[in-house]
């Protein structure tokens, strides 16, 4: 459908350019995260790349835990694509690329370990905590994942308890006490386009992918999740690449929170 | 008794009375309420004898008789091509207007303009139900093969066309080009990697900057200065 769009593409990578001009591996610019921007929520932070624009809100609920999980409190994690920052985006229950957005979010917090599930427990088997996250993104001009899980690492970060009597909980009432995140999971997806990859695509590369996958790695670079999207295959040397490249400007985006 | 209410090039808003009497006519832009002008978008109120119009400042297209669009095939049909015109209206194309080859019956019309395809179209007609006709036919009127398209207000693309197309012409002379421009507001910029992105870099800069006087000889300035590097 797009095939003049994706040959021209494919000819300004083979020169080492993009569209608007970076090198094959560069995030845009600016790129800015901004912490505690709604006052009604328990932690929340917007981050810009380039025009791309997310929102990020963590509230925190009292529930009770999972039966096979008694001493563990849980996250859970919403993604709405906003027809505002979209044209293709429509009102309704979430389609395929918003519970892809919301999976991959959680799971890079999940399987990263970034939240002690065990220090969200108030009482066990009875009363624990819920961290619910949901994801907003304000403009989509490409690369929702990396700007969605940076900003939810961001809210978390800066995410406070509200006060609890063991009974009710008082949303006016922020506690000192943080939540605490033992590990800083970075989710960067790596593109191939023809045989190029790319980060951060804006939204007429993303029209033009291959294949993508969505690299988390925490501080000392390790793997904690990844997810592949796209029409084709990857070939083992493939991945080997994109890891690398997924790893490396994890560290790069690392800096801004 | 008429009366003019706004002074020359004076900004209006949608909504504003421009004049009271019957002795003055709307002209674009405007429409009587009684014995009212009422400006109906925002701009720049003309008056010219006895009539008052205004000059958009920001809308969208209004798709108008004459105009050379570039548009994207949204749907192949049986007998034609449905675009967008980047207005609120898709245009259709028939299949007797879309090119000057013998059409076989039952033919794959997607070997002609294919979904997603750019085409440089000119239209025909629209009625007053806004169903927009356009045609292939005429001189630089085709397919779009390569480069990028890129979105610009539609009200600077006066602006960016310049004077019998000076500003463009300017474009294309620094970084070597092809550059088409439609009235729509789409823009079709192939050449060079570099190149290309000093001409979208240009395009901005001018619908950033179309309201300052001395544009034309500031983007020289601009390209003069970019294309060395």
């Amino acid at each position: 459908m797009y095939r003049e769009l994706r040959s021209h593409i494919i000819n300004l990578l083979n020169a080492g350019t993009r569209l608007d001009g970076r090198k094959l591996t560069e995030y845009r610019k600016p790129i800015e995260v901004e912490n505690n921007i709604v006052k009604t929520a328990e932690g929340s932070a917007r981050v810009k790349i380039g025009e791309t624009e997310v929102m990020v809100g963590v509230k925190l609920e009292v529930g009770e835990p999972y039966p096979d999980t008694p001493g563990e409190g849980t996250i859970i994690v919403g993604a709405e694509l906003l027809p505002l920052s979209n044209p293709e985006f429509e009102l309704g229950p979430p389609g395929i690329q918003a519970i892809e957005l919301a999976r991959v979010v959680d799971r890079g917090i999940r399987e990263s370990k970034a939240l002690d599930f065990r220090k969200l427990c108030i009482e066990k088997g009875e009363k624990v905590w819920m961290v619910i996250i949901d994801i907003c993104p304000i403009n989509d001009a490409g690369n929702l994942l990396d700007a969605a899980s940076l900003a939810a690492l961001a809210a978390l970060n800066g995410t406070k308890y509200p006060s609890f009597d063991g009974e009710k909980v008082d949303y006016k009432q922020k506690t000192d006490k943080k939540l605490q995140l033992e590990k800083m999971p970075i989710a960067v997806t790596v593109i191939k386009i023809g045989d190029k990859f790319i980060v951060d695509p804006d939204t007429e590369e993303e029209m033009a992918i291959d294949a993508r996958l969505t690299v988390s790695s925490i501080e000392d670079g390790t793997l904690c999740a990844l997810q592949k999207g796209g029409d084709f295959p990857l070939t083992m040397e493939d991945i080997d690449k994109m890891l690398d490249i997924g790893i490396e400007k994890g560290k790069e985006l690392r800096k801004y929170l | 008794m008429s009366k003019i209410m706004v002074n020359d090039k004076e900004i209006s808003v949608p909504g504003e009375t421009l004049a009271i009497g019957m002795d003055i006519l709307p002209g674009n832009g405007t429409y009587r309420d009684g014995e009212n002008i009422v400006a109906n978008r925002l701009g720049l109120a003309m008056i010219d004898g006895r009539t008052i119009k205004l000059i958009p400042l920001s809308g969208r297209y209004i798709p108008k008789t004459g105009d050379t669009i570039i548009c994207k095939v949204i749907d192949v049909g049986f007998n034609g091509w449905r675009l967008d015109t980047n207005s609120a209206y898709s245009a259709m194309l028939s299949m007797k207007d879309a090119t000057s080859e013998f059409i076989q019956r039952g033919a794959n019309l997607t070997q002609y303009y294919d979904l997603g395809d750019y085409i440089v179209c000119k239209i025909v007609n629209v009625t007053s139900q806004k169903l927009i006709d356009v045609t292939m036919k005429g001189p630089g009127l085709r397919k779009l093969k390569g480069g990028r398209v890129i979105e610009v207000n539609t009200n600077k693309v006066p602006r960016i066309i310049g004077k019998q197309g000076s500003m463009v012409m300017m474009i294309k002379d620094a970084t070597n080009c092809n550059i088409s421009v439609g009235q729509n507001g789409l823009v079709w910029i192939y050449g060079e990697p570099m190149n290309e992105l000093l001409a979208v870099q240009t395009i901005r800069k001018i619908e950033k900057e179309s309201h300052l006087s001395g544009l034309t000889d500031k983007i020289k300035e601009y390209l003069e200065e970019n294309k060395k590097h």
